[in-house]
């Protein structure tokens, strides 16, 4: 099922805030085999709020997401991402091209903090290979 | 630091077991990331490290360099999987070197390897230094 073309441009619901502990920086770093003793999150942190996001994309879309590939990702950060923060990220559907079978999605999702100050902006570009792909 | 200044590399050990854990952390639990059958299902070699697993290890090696200075921008493409076993590990490779320095901004080139293939494409990472 190809994913409609009419998406383009359009912008997703904020997801929920999630606050920012250090607990779960610590938790993200080691599983990756770091180590963490305070300051910023390390600099992929906000995949969590982009992933937020995400998700709520493809269930809106109906999209599995076993079938979704991550191509490409980007961050451009205004400010370090810091426990204490409370941060929602806000997807918008970027581009959207079909190649072989397989949609490619370009998503940019702005995290902002409580403020509503932007913190960082995230670009994934995702594959979706449907299901008679 | 300084422009072509060669940085030392980086190896990172990386089990299913870490998979979990970032699966945990990060919220991404794609079964592709933990079940093999799943992931043969949808054409790839076997069970395959979470893209940004592989990215956060760039990140790391970008801190360790760097002493943990503030990035500013970060950022690959995904080309080829990071295929990881069900017994023991698999081994990624960051190399780094830096591009340029400007302004207060160092850039770095990354190379991220495992099986001496190249996994991501174009890696980079600018810093204020």
């Amino acid at each position: 099922m190809p994913i409609d073309q009419s998406l383009v441009g359009r912008s997703f619901p904020p997801t929920p805030s999630r606050a920012v502990t250090e607990e779960h920086v610590r938790a993200f770093a080691e599983s990756v085999g770091g180590d963490y003793d305070g300051g910023p999150a390390p600099a992929t942190y906000p995949i969590v709020l982009a992933f937020d996001a995400m998700n709520a994309f493809l269930e809106a879309e109906q999209v599995d997401l076993f079938r979704i590939v991550h191509g490409e990702q980007k961050f451009s950060y205004s400010r370090p991402v810091v426990p204490g923060d409370v941060l929602t990220a806000t997807l918008t559907v970027a581009s959207l091209r079909q190649i072989g079978g397989a949609d490619i999605i370009g998503t940019a999702s702005e995290i902002t903090d409580a403020d509503g100050t932007l913190v960082c902006t995230t670009r994934a570009t995702l594959v979706h290979k449907g299901a008679d792909a | 630091m300084n422009p072509g200044d060669v940085l030392e590399t980086q190896t990172y050990d990386v089990t299913r077991a870490d998979l979990v854990r970032y699966a945990a952390a990060s919220g991404d639990q794609n079964p592709i990331h933990q079940d093999e059958s799943v992931a043969t299902s949808v054409g790839l070699p076997g069970v395959i490290a979470h893209g940004m697993y592989t990215l956060a290890l760039a990140a790391r090696a970008v801190a360790t360099w760097t002493g943990g200075a503030e990035v500013v921008d970060l950022g690959c493409k995904f080309t080829n999987p990071v295929v990881v076993p069900a017994d023991g590990a698999v081994t990624v490779t960051v190399a780094g070197t830096v591009k340029s320095v400007d302004d207060g901004l160092t850039t770095l080139a990354l190379e991220v390897t495992c099986d001496g293939q190249k996994v991501l494409g174009m890696p980079k990472a600018v810093v204020r230094a």
